[in-house]
């Protein structure tokens, strides 16, 4: 392997290796069509003024969702690597470098930068128009959260071209992830490309919350909000009791890597142990914050289409609020085999079996919704379906991995991975595959395909569960995780080749999805009605797609399901005289701009280039002063152009 | 700003967003709590793993320790005052307290830059022991804290000089002084818990 960069042992460009070699030219070739295109289209000025300069929630969504499909391809395609590798014994595809770099990213790219950006897309889109609000509480800083994060998921996604991938795995336990045995500069990538994505996601937090919290229409008190927004705003206060932890830990991380101090290294004192809790008192959090949100879609969902009130709406929240409260004591149960003693284990087993109780009633008052209800089979609705068994899987899996005695038996095996897929696929990727064919018409003013949405669900599902179902077997065999290659005999075989084919399967459910999206945008008729689900909450009240003031008027609010009300009692009318000026905030390129010169900053980190660094740096000040002094005051749109486009799509005015 | 004008309420609170900014404000400051617990947390898992090193009686003085808590102090009291005059009109004596503010908090560094060069002569370097790695790291936190509040301070007073008295620049001027407390609240943690427990244990 070339030595291209600095005398610290690591080469600048990834050399020797085929595969990353074509990701390279791959990359190439796509910046050149990118760039290409942009300048033969001249689209450049509209990239910037609609796009990378846009502090409007629905569209800093819609860029959440592009970037989080875009990364759930790239985490896809390492996760099918993966099983390639082991469908057949002594498989020389990955070497274990290679193996061990794949399923580090493989994880974090799927939960950070997949799962997390496409549920706070759809919160970005859905939220504030189910409150009724205008936009969120912050729109400068919600576009710097999606900079931040989207800079944070670039930085960390270009280590395996420049300067080489993380490799302690997505939990880069220590003293694994430390100097010592691992010298080279990938997992500073980890440490530096995960904080900064991170402090953008802290920030949606508390800009979700402040959201919520005053910004709902008139007369919607907090137990007359829909259920997603429920999930959202508890996910948020997740996010801000939870993340703080991570930004500590990470900066611990960087302090052992870069400046040479002793949190975590057994060497002058460190505690490799510390590393361990501080990752999971935010790692379990975040298992929720991923997948309330997602229960919050199916809510939606199914009582939409199931044309019934959601059942039990109090017992819900409830449930969120314990689920919320008890993710945060439960952290132990990733490492019962550490030596924690019988005590600290069964507290923790206890408090981890516990969550299955509110989950469990979740279950019921989604069954319960759809009884007697008339139910109609759309694509987002067989998602909500099949999510139930599918997720019931990975809770009693989860339940049985929750007893500490029994653990140390399943403990770091395949039979781990098959529960938390089963538990995070069903849980949150059906979740966003239904809330994207649910809002779909909101954020584009067209329906995705129905026939092809139903490949896209039946390959999906199919795949997926036999690509994990197998891996049960295997674990409980005694397969541990991790593993890159097994010797022929074991019996292993056969179940990892079937898993390998059911990857292929599940690859074409996505392969299905995404020309769905390319048909619809081709072909799909335009100008969808604006309540094409005869749905029940605020956001079908308005155009689809929606304007850029959300509401010309600020609907008022009886109950959870106001749009239902509003529907039934004729009221979602507006008459011209009710219109007044409407304020909305200026663009602003800083946000953009600022998160540059903090990936910039960071890059330099990586590579311990302090200097170039801290001159770096500076562009990061002068963005903060920038921002300080910027005393724009917004816009108003005029009481004729909201009069205009009102007419557009309404019938009544 | 946007939105209606509500006169009755002190200047910072006057319009709708201004409102919004202070709670957030607040969130974020519960964010900052769960910060400093994790590094209060990780320095007394380490504090006495000093592999032979200094501890924490070997190199802290209370000299030091005792000026750098007046300036702190006195420095969130002006900053109490500051925001008084505010409410009274007052931009004169706004802008000289929140100028003594930022010097007392410009001193406090300057005495904890000069602390810490005491802590290496000792051979406490932030790469000695588990110990010294938490001790620099949660001092060094909460002091590019401080560090961050005079920069953020003195836009805020060259806002105040151009603009005058205004919500926005009220509103600005009150978050400030919310964090520069929050400050205030972490240090009597650290001189508590860090030093005097350090020195007496």
């Amino acid at each position: 392997m070339g030595v291209l960069g600095a005398g610290t042992g690591h080469q600048f460009f990834v050399t020797g290796d085929p595969l990353i070699l074509a990701s390279q030219i791959a990359i190439g070739l796509t910046i050149l069509g990118i760039v290409g295109g942009l300048t033969y289209f001249k689209k450049w000025r509209w990239l910037w003024t609609e796009w990378l300069t846009t502090v409007d929630h629905k569209r800093i969504g819609i860029l959440y969702i592009l970037a989080g499909v875009l990364m759930f391809f790239r985490g896809g395609v390492d996760g099918l690597m993966m099983r390639l590798q082991t469908s057949r014994p002594e498989m020389e595809f990955l070497n274990s470098q290679h193996y061990n770099e794949i399923f580090t990213t493989h994880g974090i790219v799927m939960i950070l930068f997949a799962a997390m950006p496409l549920l706070i897309g759809i919160m970005n889109v859905v939220l504030p128009l189910q409150l009724g609000a205008r936009d969120v509480a912050f729109p400068w800083l919600n576009a710097l959260s999606f900079w931040l994060f989207f800079v944070g998921a670039m930085l960390f996604n270009i280590s395996f071209v420049i300067g080489g991938s993380p490799d302690a795995g997505w939990t880069s336990y220590f003293p694994l992830a430390g100097k010592e045995f691992t010298p080279g500069i990938g997992n500073n990538y980890y440490a530096v490309a995960l904080q900064i994505a991170g402090i953008g996601t802290l920030a949606t937090g508390i800009n979700f919350i402040v959201t919520v919290l005053k910004m709902r229409a008139p007369g919607m008190t907090l137990m007359k909000m829909p259920m997603f927004a429920w999930t959202s705003f508890i996910t948020s206060i997740i996010i801000v009791a939870a993340f703080p932890i991570f930004t500590v830990a990470l900066l611990l991380m960087t302090m052992d890597r870069l400046f040479g101090t002793h949190f975590f290294t057994v060497a002058a004192g460190g505690e490799p142990m510390l590393w361990l809790n501080l990752f999971w008192l935010w790692g379990h959090p975040e298992v929720y914050i991923v997948a309330l949100p997602a229960f919050g879609m199916f809510s939606e969902v199914i009582s939409t289409y199931s044309r019934k009130n959601l059942y039990g709406y109090s017992t819900m929240v409830w449930s969120i609020i314990t689920i919320a409260f008890l993710s945060m004591i439960v952290w132990v149960h990733h490492f019962y085999t550490m030596g924690s003693g019988p005590a600290v284990n069964s507290f923790f087993s206890i408090t981890t079996m516990l969550i299955a109780v509110p989950t469990g009633v979740k279950i019921f008052n989604w069954l319960f919704t759809m009884r007697k209800g008339r139910i109609k089979f759309t694509t987002s609705m067989l998602w909500a379906l099949a999510f139930i068994p599918c997720f019931t899987i990975g809770g009693v899996t989860g339940v049985m991995l929750a007893m500490a005695a029994a653990d140390y038996q399943y403990h770091n095996t395949m039979f781990l991975v098959a529960h938390f897929h089963y538990v995070l696929i069903p849980g949150v990727v059906f979740a966003v595959f239904a809330g994207l064919y649910y809002w779909w018409p909101k954020m584009f003013g067209f329906t995705l395909n129905e026939r092809i949405g139903k490949w896209h669900f039946w390959l999906f599902v199919i795949g997926f569960n036999m690509t994990f179902m197998p891996m049960f077997f295997v674990g409980l065999d005694g397969m541990s995780r991790r593993m890159y290659t097994y010797s022929a005999g074991l019996g292993w075989e056969n179940p990892l080749m079937f898993s390998f084919i059911g990857s292929l399967v599940l690859a074409a459910g996505f392969a299905a999805m995404v020309y769905n999206i390319y048909w619809s945008f081709r072909y799909a008729k335009r100008g969808v009605d604006h309540d094409p689900w005869d749905a029940r909450t605020l956001e079908w009240a308005t155009a689809s797609p929606v304007q850029a003031y959300n509401f010309a008027k600020i609907p008022e609010v009886k109950s959870t399901e106001a749009f239902w009300d509003m529907k039934k009692e004729g009221t979602h009318t507006l008459k011209e005289s009710e219109i007044e000026k409407i304020h909305l905030p200026s663009n602003s390129g800083v946000p953009f701009l600022l998160s540059v010169a903090i990936g910039i900053v960071g890059f330099f980190l990586v590579f311990e280039w302090f200097i170039p660094a801290a001159i770096a740096a500076v562009l990061i000040i002068v963005g903060l002063i920038v921002r300080s002094f910027d005393y724009d005051e917004g816009f108003y749109v005029s009481v004729d152009e909201i009069t205009k486009t009102e007419k557009k799509w309404r019938g009544d005015l | 700003m946007a939105g209606k004008v509500d006169t009755s309420l002190p200047l910072e609170y006057q319009t709708h967003q201004d409102r919004m900014n202070i709670l957030g404000f607040w969130v974020f400051l519960g964010a900052e709590i769960v910060l400093f617990a994790t590094l209060f947390a990780s320095y007394f898992i380490l504090v006495d793993r000093t592999a032979g090193g200094p501890s924490g009686a070997d190199i802290f003085h209370l000299k030091e320790v005792l000026i750098n808590t007046f300036l702190l102090l006195t420095s969130s009291f002006t900053a109490g005052l500051m925001i008084r005059e505010m409410r009274n009109h007052n931009l004169k004596g706004m802008l000289i307290l929140f100028g003594i503010t930022l010097l007392l908090g410009l001193g406090f560094l300057s005495v904890e830059i000069y602390e810490f060069t005491i802590f290496v002569d000792k051979g406490a370097a932030i790469g000695t022991s588990a110990f010294t790695s938490a001790l620099f790291t949660l001092l060094g936190t909460h002091g590019a804290h401080v560090s961050l509040g005079i920069g953020w301070g003195i836009l805020i007073m060259i806002q105040l000089v151009k603009r005058g008295l205004t919500p926005t620049t009220a509103r600005k001027t009150f978050i400030f002084s919310l964090y520069w407390h929050f400050l205030d609240v972490v240090w009597i943690f650290i001189f508590t818990f860090v030093y005097l427990k350090g020195m007496v244990m």
